[in-house]
Order: C-alpha cells, then structure tokens, then sequence
C-alpha cells in the first residue's frame, strides 16, 4: 500500500508579485496581443505557415512536444499507484500540477492553431467524428485526460477550501480516475507518434516507422520522469528548499530503465528497417539525429552509475537532456524530417515564438500561484519518516 | 509489504498493451483499398498539352476562385502553384536549350497538377471530423467546409500536396479539386477537361481512361492514333443512361450531349507507365508522360497506401476500445489495490 509517511501538501505562501510573476505577465500580455491579430486577420498574418508546412511550432512545440513535457504527472502517479511505490507519493502534486498546465494550455493553445475553429465540436459531434482518423484519437483522449487532471487535482483546491465531504467523495472514486489517468496518456502520446504515418513518405525514414506509437509512448515516459527531475530541482532552488535526492535518486534509476527499453527499440528498428544508411549520409537530417541519439545516450554516462545519481547538478543536466532528446525527436520526425516537395522553407516567425513562450509563461504563473496558495508540495517544516 | 509484487503486476498489466498490440496486428490490418468500380476520374496526357492554362483559367470560374498574381503589374491570373484559391495547375518544366517537347535533356514539358482522387486518400483518413470524405460511387475525395476545423492535418497528409489551406483569411478553408462535382447534377463534367482543346485532359471513369492510356501507350511514336476530347464515353453508357441501379438512384450518366470531337494525331513518345496505375494503390486521375514523372513533380510512391498502414495500427490499439478497456480495467484493478480512498489526508500525508 502507498502508505509510506511523508510530509503533507502545504501552500508555499509568500507574496504573488515579483520579478518571476511580472515577467510571466509581460509575455502574456505580447502573447494576447499577437493572437488579437491572427484571430482578426488570419493565420498568415502572425506565422510563418505555408502549405509545404502546414504545422508550425504552435502545433509541434506547444502540443507535440508540450503535451510530451506535461507527462510528468502520468509517469509519477503510474509509479506511485500502479507500481505501487509509495515512497514517491510527494512527488505526485507537483508533477500533476505541472502536467495540468501543460496539458490545459496544449489543449486551449490548439484553438490558436485552428483555421476554423468555431467548428471545432465536431470534433465530438457523432455525426462527424472520423474513429480512423488519428489525429480523432489524440483529441479525445486529451480532452478528456485533461477533465480526469483536474478531477486527479481537485482534492488539493477541495482541501484548501474546506470542503472536506466533497474531498472524500472524489476520494473514495479516485483509483478509477487514476487508472483512467494513466490509460488516456498512454493512448495520445503513442497516438501523437502514429500521427506521422499517415504522412507516408513525406516523413524521412528515420523518423517513419510502424513502431512510431511505441517510441512515442517510451519518450513520454521518459520525458515525464525527466521533468520531475527538471521541476525538483527548480522548485527547490527557487524556493530555497531541500533537494529531495532520497527520491530523485532512485527516481532516475527508473527513468534509466525506461530509457535503455527504448534506445533498443528504437535503434533495433532503424537496424531491422535497413535505414541506418541513411543516418551517414552528410544532411541536415543526419545531423539532427546525432544530435537527437547524443541526448538520449549522454545520460546513461552522466548518471548510469548509482554514485553519480545522488549528485544532483547531474540529475539536473540528465533530465534536461532527455527532456531535449524527446523533444528533438518529435521536431526531427515532424519538422526537420517533413518533406512534401521543393520550393517550400519554414522558419518560426517571431509572432509565433512570443504566443509560445506567453502560453510556457502561462504554466509557470499558474505554477507559482498554486503552489504559494494550495498545498501542492510537501510542507517544508516536517521532517520525512525516513 | 509485498511492493516487488505488486510492482511485478503493474508491469504486467501495463506491458500488456504492448503485446496485445503486436498479437493483434495481422487480424486487424487494412489493405490498401481499391478504387470504386464506377470511380470517376481523369487522364492527363501531358505529350497532347499544349501549354494553354484554359483549364486553369475554366477551374477558376467553376469555382468561383479569385485571381492570383505572381507578376508586377496583376493583370491576370498568374498562381505559381496551386493553393487555398488555385486547385489546378499546369507547370512547365525546363531543361538546357528546351528544344524538343516531351524530351527530359534539352526539352519542356508540361504537367497537370490538381488531386489524384487517390483509391485510399490519406486526407480522408487524416479527417477527425469527416470534412474530407471520398463519394463510396464515384470516388470524388469532396471537402465540406461547414466540418472542416482547420487543422490542416490533410495537408500535411496528402503525397501530392494537394489539399491547401487559406491562411490570408481569418475564416480560410482548405481548397481543392473536387472534380467539379457541384456541376454533375447540371450535366456538366469537370471544367478542365471541358475546355481542354486537345483532349490532354480527358474526363471519364477511371476504369475506361485506364484502358484509353494503356491504348495509347501500345503506339510507337508518330504513329497516327485517335484521340477523344472531353469526356470518354462508356463503351455500355447509351445502355445504362437514366436507367434503375436497384438502389432506387438513377445511374450516373446524364451528362450532357456533346457532339463525339474524337480526332487524330501522330502518338507521342510516352514512358511505359501509367501514374496512378500502381501508385497509393491507385489514384482516379491517371497520367501520361515523355518526361520521367518524379521530375515533373510527381513523386515516386509505394503501391500501399499510408492510410491502410495508419488505420491499421489505429485500430490494433483502439479497434472497438477493446484495448483501451482492457489495460483500463487492468490499472483500475491494481490502482484499487494501491490507493487508499483517503490517501491525501493531511493527517497522515500519503
């Protein structure tokens, strides 16, 4: 049982102005203004989209490779529940927390991206819905994984609240919405990849492949643990509180794990395919995978050894490493390694890149207001029973 | 605390979707499908074009799109590829001293570029809400914009770069050729290849503009040969015209009449090879070419479809949810044995 004793959830308090929040809010405040224009005048006036690239950063970064990066609160809440291990059960607010805001804005910063969005019911309307359509998959299982995130979340607003009746209804339904919670990620993030396969031979052969769902769904994992450790690290240092080494240790050891599983894969396929070839003949791509190998492999020699697991600058860079390895890949299998003829370039233009960096300013204002408000971390004061 | 087993089972029932997804595969694999039988389509013979754009300027008007301009001055319509607002094209291609017509060193060439009608279109399963649908008779792949949400999913989907979208507008929908199908209950056929004088796009089914190309292919070059204008008719069409097809709908055959504008000219020096014959496990529009295709614009494709592929890991993992349940039941199970119903008491923490 997941009854291991630790510190309670405690609000952080302290003020909700400062340096951080204000310039949250200037890059909210550019972002609203950038999306003003392109509601108002289309999606060519603010973005560098064309034809040949349909899909731009909005679509890749914020929802591809955010969604991917919001993953921590499934990666952890599988552990803790479906692993059963308890003694990560602090780790599992705050990762939540994060995954909420990734996953809440990925799913509104859509709406940006849609060049008819008042259509956008249809989406659940039976009459129209398209089960073989891919991206249909991916829709539905994040809506209604970011309905079951907020469900998962609501104890801790429940319980600052006062409610405490309501707080145990939810309770006592919660295992349901944890398995749902760990079930609908595993569906969109492997889903995300089979988005690719349709594209056919538009897609480099280095990131087009039938085993596309399974490396998504392995990286989602991985950049789920990633990021806890990113986040801990963080939190930790912004807030001037201790590292938790007793469980980022052991944490990244599973991360490892995951990540051994699929560099076999995904190296086992490449080989299978016959594509290897095509990783050494001097392009672009190439260059792009190296880069996107060299992040995946670097940490198994930064923490591959259980000493240099404890060190936590390591765990750090790790993290971030395998945050970048992921994201690297999704950029390569939907970007850099999209081909759908000559004559067409795509560059992010600077409108774009301030509605992405507003909705990352969004998560990271809403992080600082929950966490100083509600009680997401564990409470600073109470030393852990072991 | 028995932790290393119930570890053991979570890893169990979690690896559980991997295996069942390979188990699954063969039993719910999708072949690439197969065009109607009474898919409508057309035969572009890039040897009999002549270079005119009246099928540009007649794809204009059908559908009411706007000029585009790619000179100084705008005076007339000058797309340089197709678009939200341009859903044919004829390019040119160049090579050296461009001497000889249909001559991949030192020639031109011209190709038609507009939808194939592909047999499995991957816009049509790209769709998540059934805006791109393909006609189950006439195989016309038609866009409906009052589904459509934008998301361009199609465009990056489609081999061919068809499907494009409108992004000067802040109500842009995707543009495309939809073989003038809004004209067929008038009698009227799709407006390129009723214009063409040449006949170097030819309208009919694809079954019949299949044999049309083969026919053409079997002359050796110069040979004189005869060439049907506009619409190719249907060796049984007087036959089947307005007659009962059993399912209370009229056949598809009323055209209007036009007088037969078949005429003769020496064959040209074609490739033995028919695009959209094979390709994507066959498109409705076919084409013929001197010039060797992938340098004229159309890509080398394999004969499966890349829908047959994605639908069929689609539905390996989510065909009828049986998956999804499973492993859902499966965590449910084991997420009722780790989670107490009072697990984020502030009393006791976890």
């Amino acid at each position: 049982m997941a009854n291991n004793h630790h510190a309670a959830p405690a609000p952080v308090g302290g003020s909700l102005v400062n340096a951080v929040t204000l310039t949250c809010f200037v890059f909210i405040a550019m972002m609203a203004a950038v999306l003003i224009v392109r509601f108002l005048f289309g999606l060519g006036a603010v973005t560098g989209l064309n034809d040949g690239y349909p899909w731009g950063i909005w679509v890749v970064v914020d929802v591809i490779i955010g969604s991917a990066f919001a993953c921590g609160g499934f990666s952890v809440a599988m552990l803790v529940y479906i692993f059963n291990r308890g003694e990560y059960h602090p780790l599992v607010r705050p990762a939540l927390l994060a995954s909420l805001f990734g996953y809440t804005l990925a799913a509104a910063g859509v709406i940006f991206d849609l060049g008819r969005w008042w259509n956008v019911w249809n989406m659940f309307w039976p009459g129209s819905i398209n089960p073989n359509s891919v991206m249909f998959e991916v829709a539905v299982c994040i809506t209604l994984y970011v309905i079951v995130m907020w469900i998962e979340f609501s104890p801790a607003f429940l319980e600052q609240m006062g409610k405490n009746d309501a707080r145990r209804k939810v309770g006592r339904a919660m295992f349901f919405f944890i398995a749902l919670g760990t079930v609908l990620p595993m569906m969109h993030q492997s889903s995300l990849g089979t988005l690719l396969v349709v594209m056919g031979v538009q897609i480099h052969p280095l990131w087009q492949t039938p085993v596309l769902p399974l490396l998504y769904l392995l990286t989602a994992i991985t950049m789920g643990y990633a990021v806890v450790l990113f986040e801990s690290c963080l939190t930790s240092s912004a807030y001037r509180r201790r590292i938790e080494m007793h469980m980022l240790t052991p944490l990244a050891k599973v991360m490892l794990g995951f990540l051994a599983v699929f560099l076999v894969v995904r190296i086992g396929d490449i080989v299978v395919r016959g594509v290897l070839g095509k990783a050494f003949v001097p392009s672009v791509e190439a260059l792009m995978f190296w880069l996107e190998m060299a992040c995946f492999i670097a940490p198994l020699m930064l923490i591959g050894a259980e000493s240099n697991r404890r060190n936590p600058a390591r765990l750090f860079l790790a993290g971030v490493l395998l945050m970048l390895g992921g994201a690297l890949m999704r950029l390569n299998g939907f970007l850099i390694g999209y081909e759908t003829g000559d004559g067409f370039s795509y560059f992010p233009t600077l409108a774009e890149v301030l509605v992405t960096a507003g909705m990352f300013a969004v998560e990271v204002l809403g992080y600082i207001i929950i966490t100083r408000r509600f009680p997401v971390l564990p409470r600073e004061d109470v030393q852990p029973a072991h | 605390m028995g932790t290393r087993r119930d570890f053991l089972k979570g890893f169990l029932a979690s690896g559980a979707v991997a295996t069942a997804g390979v188990v699954s595969a063969p039993t719910l694999a999708r072949e690439t499908r197969p065009r109607p039988p009474e898919a409508l389509g057309l035969l572009y013979d890039a040897t009999l074009c002549v270079g005119c754009k009246a099928c540009v300027a007649a794809c204009k008007t059908a559908n009411n799109n706007p000029a585009e301009f790619s000179t100084v001055d705008h005076l007339w319509d000058t797309p340089l590829d197709t678009s939200g607002y341009t859903f044919n094209l004829i390019k040119m291609y160049r090579n050296g001293t461009m001497e000889v017509k249909d001559q991949e060193a030192n020639g031109y060439a011209f190709m038609k570029t507009s939808c194939m009608h592909c047999g499995d279109p991957s816009c049509v399963s790209a769709c998540p809400v059934s805006a791109m649908t393909k006609d189950p008779e006439t195989g016309v792949v038609g866009y409906n914009p009052d589904k459509c949400i934008g998301c361009r999913y199609c465009v990056a989907a489609c081999p061919f770069g068809i499907p494009k979208y409108q992004y000067d507008s802040p109500t842009g929908r995707i543009g495309k050729c939809e073989l003038c199908r809004h004209r067929h209950k008038d009698g009227h056929y799709s407006a390129c290849a009723e214009v063409c004088p040449t006949g170097a796009t030819l309208f009919g089914r694809t079954e019949d503009l299949l044999a049309e190309a083969k026919r053409r292919l079997a002359h050796k070059p110069g040979q004189p040969m005869k060439i049907p204008r506009g619409r190719l008719r249907h060796a049984q069409e007087k036959q089947l015209a307005g007659k009962e097809d059993g399912k209370g709908a009229k056949m598809r055959h009323g055209w209007r009449d036009e007088p037969d504008q078949t005429y003769e000219a020496p064959a040209g020096k074609y490739l033995q090879h028919v695009y959209g014959e094979k390709e994507y496990g066959g498109t409705q529009v076919l084409k013929l070419s001197g010039v060797n295709f992938a340098k004229v614009g159309m890509p080398d494709l394999p004969p499966d479809a890349a829908a047959a592929m994605s639908e069929t890991i689609q539905h390996t993992l989510y065909g009828n949810l049986i998956m999804p349940f499973a492993v859902l039941g499966a965590m449910t199970w084991v997420a009722k044995r780790n989670v107490k119903p009072d697990d984020d008491s502030d009393k006791e923490g976890s």
